[in-house]
């Protein structure tokens, strides 16, 4: 079904038990549906995070575009960040469905009203950096995305399906880079281990929310509001897992591969736990991340600026475009009535 | 900028055939201030990997969608008629299903 | 074989696509910065679009470069490993920063004239020219659409915008006289059927462009002065720091694997 807004407005007065009744049945919920306010508000909350993560995240790689070693590497990253960009016009337009504007997004992003992944607040220093941004952030982005595929929200399960095939190319072509600087010179690996050193946590910490279980290192209080959070987004069908779940699955996968590569995870407490049947490591302590991170850091700042002065570098273009558009259908109009005169 | 947060854009829908032979699907939707502008973007955001050998695209607000609460009225009738399946009948050949 | 030993036809088309190839590569370095930048998000896509479509000619007239040239040099042999005054690009291609229009009558300035050029060298006497002119040729026409859109929106859009397009137009089009530049090598390329004689393209290339400029309801500009130098190796101050950033990480670890 086309996914236009105008369907939402027409239809009025539809129990609340008809969208109860689908999510029960595992069905998913498609924009013409009635929702609740809540729900509606937490999918587009969490869709427009996504989004902007996307359009963010093309930062730290997009620096080296101009600096790529090789021309393969060039041509390899340069697809990268097109996806990146193309992943957030997916989402937007997911986000689109429920009755906003990408505009809209777009101005609550510049104003700070609403979040990205902090991550991304971390500078890329060197061009190892686009390897372990690739291998660690977009790995932790699939193990979180993988889930979404089946979220109960039909625009943004259908969203990340196409997103989630793209992406595995990204975490391959990161793992890459590493691979050949780890078979390069000392300076190379040096370079390498360095990068995955300042990439690891954030990865680890940021990818995937607070901590939400007292297992995950969460206070009781923080694991308690982690959790009622959760347990909302998880009876609605939006998420999937809790935080933790899917933090301990990408510490899972990535132990194996650092070791490949020849990197060390910098994590002391990173070792297998035969009783779990998962790797332990050291729990997320989120407050640090908070002081550390918070939207004041110099990085948050240039991101946020960097986007912003893009944006507005390029208001005389839209401008032009619609005034053009604007022209044009009128020209239309008028050769239509001379037609039918 | 103001300006621009306040004029709700019209999408467009975008179809795909992947391959000939193939109807169009829809694939999702794309901003445009005109049709060759929503046909360019389409380009660059749903071909970059598969073949494709058509695009179509259409303004959201040119489709007349059927309502949800038009279900009923407009689908129910397909319900309640399985003589319009092949199952419904006595099998051609052993190896056909017949679950009536 | 050294390079004293190799026909000297055969260095004449390793020297053709080396300028053909410098041409390609140095303007994805610019289009690259644009990423990130672009006035929309469908803009990032579209002009990363095209600079990886460059970046493909780029490595392939690099190859082809570095094999009939004797060298045996690889595309990122060329790509990292000269200096300023061995490239030999048009400057059209490294003029740095300018606004979007800028970055549109560039697009429109070039990509109508390797539309021209691709077409005419599907027919090239080098079959490894020919082959990859097919590929390029219709690659190249998508750029040239983009690029005679905007300069249409752009031309027909607001005060402002019309008025950029107009200095972006200025601005580049005298860059524009060197992608005609006949020279001896050339003139030996077209008469033996392997390359095109640039001044060759140039009336067609006024027609299309005007065509263009009249439906963006824009003039065509002054005849100002005509820009040269580049296919010598004699290129703007703007062309060291942008051959230093692009080829930068590399020179930082020699010996390195990338």
């Amino acid at each position: 079904m086309p996914e236009t807004r105008e369907v939402r407005k027409t239809r009025e007065g539809c129990p609340e038990e008809r969208f109860e009744a689908l999510l029960a049945a595992g069905e998913q919920i498609e924009p013409g549906d009635r929702m609740p306010d809540g729900y509606r508000r937490m999918v587009l909350r969490q869709i427009a995070q996504h989004a902007h993560s996307e359009i963010i995240g093309m930062q730290p790689e997009g620096a080296w575009l101009t600096r790529a070693p090789s021309l393969h590497r060039k041509a390899s990253l340069l697809a990268k960040v097109q996806d990146e960009a193309g992943h957030g016009l997916y989402l937007y337009a997911a986000a689109e469905t429920l009755g906003v504007d990408r505009a809209e997004l777009l101005d609550a992003l510049h104003r700070g009203h609403q979040r990205y992944a902090a991550t991304f607040n971390h500078p890329a220093l060197t061009w190892a950096d686009t390897g372990a941004i690739a291998w660690l952030t977009d790995g932790a982005a699939v193990v979180n995305q993988v889930p979404l595929c089946q979220t109960s929200y039909g625009p943004y399960a259908r969203a990340m399906r196409r997103v989630c095939q793209e992406e595995a190319f990204h975490v391959r072509q990161g793992y890459d880079v590493l691979w050949s600087l780890c078979r390069g010179t000392p300076e190379q690996k040096r370079m390498a281990q360095d990068a995955v050193d300042r990439w690891w946590l954030p990865a680890v910490a940021l990818m995937f929310g607070p901590p939400d279980t007292v297992a995950g290192g969460a206070d009781a209080r923080t694991a308690a509001m982690g959790t009622s959070v959760t347990r909302r987004s998880m009876a609605w069908g939006i998420k999937r897992h809790t935080n933790d779940e899917l933090r301990q699955r990408f510490v899972d996968n990535c132990v194996p591969q650092a070791e490949r590569l020849g990197v060390t995870l910098p994590d002391p407490a990173i070792r297998w736990n035969e009783e779990r049947g998962h790797y332990d490591f050291t729990p997320v302590d989120w407050q640090q991340f908070r002081d550390v991170l918070g939207d004041g850091s110099a990085c948050a700042r240039q991101r946020l600026a960097h986007r912003v002065a893009a944006h507005a570098a390029g208001a005389w273009v839209r401008e032009a475009v619609d005034a053009y558009a604007a022209r044009q259908a009128e020209h239309g109009e008028r050769a239509e009535h001379g037609e039918a005169a | 900028m103001s300006e621009e947060t306040v004029r709700k854009r019209i999408p467009w829908e975008v179809f795909i055939r992947p391959r000939r032979g193939l109807a169009h699907q829809h694939v999702g939707s794309v901003h445009g201030a005109d049709a060759d502008m929503a046909l360019a973007n389409a380009r660059d955001l749903y071909t970059r990997r598969g073949e494709t050998v058509s695009l179509w695209v259409v303004r959201s607000d040119h489709v007349r969608a059927s309502a949800p609460d038009e279900k009923g009225p407009l689908f129910a009738n397909a319900e309640h008629k399985p003589f319009r399946h092949p199952e419904h009948y006595v099998p051609l050949n052993e190896t056909d299903g017949h679950d009536g | 074989m050294t390079v004293s030993e190799i026909p000297r036809e055969q260095l004449d088309t390793a020297g053709y696509a080396l300028r053909l190839g410098d041409d390609a590569l140095i303007l994805c370095q610019r289009l690259c910065a644009w990423i990130t930048r672009a006035p929309t998000i469908e803009e990032d896509l579209a002009l990363s679009n095209i600079a990886l479509d460059l970046l493909g000619h780029a490595r392939t007239l690099l190859s082809l470069a570095g094999r009939l040239d004797g060298t045996d040099r690889t595309d990122d042999d060329l790509a990292y490993g000269r200096m300023e005054r061995e490239f030999r690009n048009v400057l059209l291609v490294e003029l740095p920063g300018g606004d979007f229009a800028m970055t549109i009558a560039r697009q429109l300035a070039y990509s109508v004239h390797c539309r021209l050029l691709w077409t005419e060298l599907e027919r090239s006497a080098d079959p490894g020219l020919a082959a990859f002119a097919v590929r390029a040729a219709k690659e190249v026409e998508y750029h040239r659409m983009h690029a005679a859109q905007w300069t249409v929106r752009l031309g027909r859009g607001t005060e402002e915008s019309r008025r950029r397009m107009r200095a972006g137009l200025a601005h580049v089009w005298p860059y524009a006289a060197e992608l005609f530049e006949s020279d001896e090598l050339t003139r030996r390329l077209d008469a033996s059927g392997t390359g095109v004689d640039p001044a060759r393209l140039r009336e067609p290339w006024e027609r299309e462009t005007a065509a263009v400029l009249a439906e963006a309801g824009l003039e065509v500009p002054p005849g100002a002065w005509a820009a040269t130098g580049g296919r010598s190796g004699l290129h703007t101050e703007a062309f060291g720091p942008l051959l230093a950033e692009f080829q930068s990480v590399r020179r930082q670890y020699p010996g390195g694997t990338w």
